[in-house]
């Protein structure tokens, strides 16, 4: 599974990043963490406010940071 | 009641305490008379520096919090329901309670067109975002006056309806870059889903996130205000600058367009001015012109826009504030 973390690298995507890191491992998921930091690259996943959360290629949250257990909730198939 | 206003003002906005509480230290502290220019330029750094701090992280605070119930995502939908001239309005009044940044533009724009939102809508909002902001009002209530402020107001938000109308008559959806109209439209706002407790602390990252941005550019602002305050003679700056000069509007308009810094910044700068006897048009033409267009934001915008409608954009706003500044020099009166 791969997560994204769409934001400028502020100290909300680093939470966020934090946070679906925990959730994976809580859920036992092998995910992939990546960063995206580029302005045009993120307006391409249509969010208008960061940071984002992108699971598997599909936006599930925007301008928030989500805690662990949200995240957890989102990553169960 | 009036009474009560005047002192509220004077102390809450203005700020009389901490002027006489400079004054104290300079004159007893540092040694210096704040009537000469040395201790004149002390006096108006340290008030000012302080003043503009205090102000800009009550503001930024309650004005985040009241943000954080119009995410963009929202924006856009309440702004999907109107046409014409209302929406218009709408985006221009919307412009002034949504985020300073004009680095977060590119990604509006984009998420304002590819959802089918008009051009002209779109710029109302582009243009009033930066322009006016309420923050931006009460700095202006505190340094100049109650009257000047609202009257800025009424000129930013005329200047979005009708620069963002008239680019809306240009028809030139042609002139926007294809990938913006494939994007995807996504719409999580988690509005309903936020707590107290996180638009709190949305509004103290806001305050440390935007005090951080630009502190540099107020203690700037403020160093050359306090210059041309008690250094720069009158008659230099009037020369340039002067009421009487046809060319001081253009001028201050054209030197502030290529200019990158926070109106924060900026307000210092014109305060010095009209102490200098620069009119109050020209001031506040060089303010608008810093804080609406700039080098860094037509760059980011450029990448979006092709050349023809980023030219007809920054055309239109120039000549708008060159207008504004003319009209306010020759009514001053009325504001003072």
């Amino acid at each position: 599974m791969i997560i994204k973390i769409l934001g400028s690298g502020c100290k909300k995507c680093v939470t966020l990043a934090e946070n679906a890191r925990a959730a994976a491992q809580t859920a036992g998921i092998e995910a992939q963490i990546e960063k995206v930091t580029d302005m045009a690259a993120i307006a391409g996943y249509g969010i208008m406010s960061t940071p984002g959360l992108v699971v598997d290629d599909k936006v599930v949250a925007a301008g928030r940071v989500l805690s662990a257990p949200e995240i957890g909730a989102l990553l169960k198939p | 009641m009036g009474n009560l206003f005047v002192w509220l003002n004077d102390q809450l906005l203005r700020m009389q305490w901490l002027s006489d509480l400079t004054t104290l230290l300079v004159r007893d502290g540092f040694g210096l008379d704040t009537a000469q220019p040395l201790g004149g330029s002390v006096h108006f750094f340290i008030y000012d520096v302080i003043k503009i701090f205090i102000l800009l992280s009550v503001l930024i605070f309650s004005i985040s919090y009241v943000q954080s119930y119009f995410p963009p995502e929202r924006t856009r939908r309440i702004l999907g329901q109107r046409e014409g001239l209302g929406a218009n309005t709408l985006a221009a009044l919307l412009g002034t309670i949504t985020p300073f940044c004009s680095c977060s533009s590119i990604p509006l724009f984009i998420g304002f067109t590819s959802a089918g939102l008009p051009l002209a809508v779109t710029f109302s909002f582009l243009i009033s975002s930066p322009l006016v902001d309420l923050a931006s009002v009460i700095l202006l209530a505190s340094i100049f006056s109650w009257g000047i402020a609202l009257a800025y107001v009424a000129v930013g938000l005329v200047l979005a309806v009708l620069g963002g109308t008239l680019i809306g008559r240009l028809k030139m959806e042609g002139q926007i870059e294809a990938f913006v109209f494939q994007s995807p439209v996504s719409d999580h706002d988690n509005d309903g889903k936020i707590s107290r407790r996180e638009r709190l602390r949305y509004a103290k990252d806001q305050v440390l996130e935007i005090v951080q941005r630009v502190w540099l550019y107020v203690l700037l602002g403020v160093g050359i205000g306090a210059a041309i305050h008690n250094w720069i003679p009158e008659t230099a700056v009037s020369a340039l600058l002067g009421q009487d000069k046809w060319w001081s509007v253009l001028l201050a308009t054209l030197a502030g367009v290529p200019m990158y810094a926070d109106i924060f910044g900026t307000l210092p700068i014109a305060e010095a001015l009209v102490h200098k006897g620069v009119g109050l048009g020209t001031a506040l033409a060089f303010m608008m012109a810093v804080t609406a267009l700039s080098l860094p934001s037509m760059i980011l915008l450029k990448r979006v826009v092709k050349l023809p409608l980023l030219l007809v954009f920054i055309g239109i706003v120039t000549a708008g504030i060159i207008l504004i500044g003319y009209i306010f020099n020759a009514t001053t009166p009325f504001f003072i």
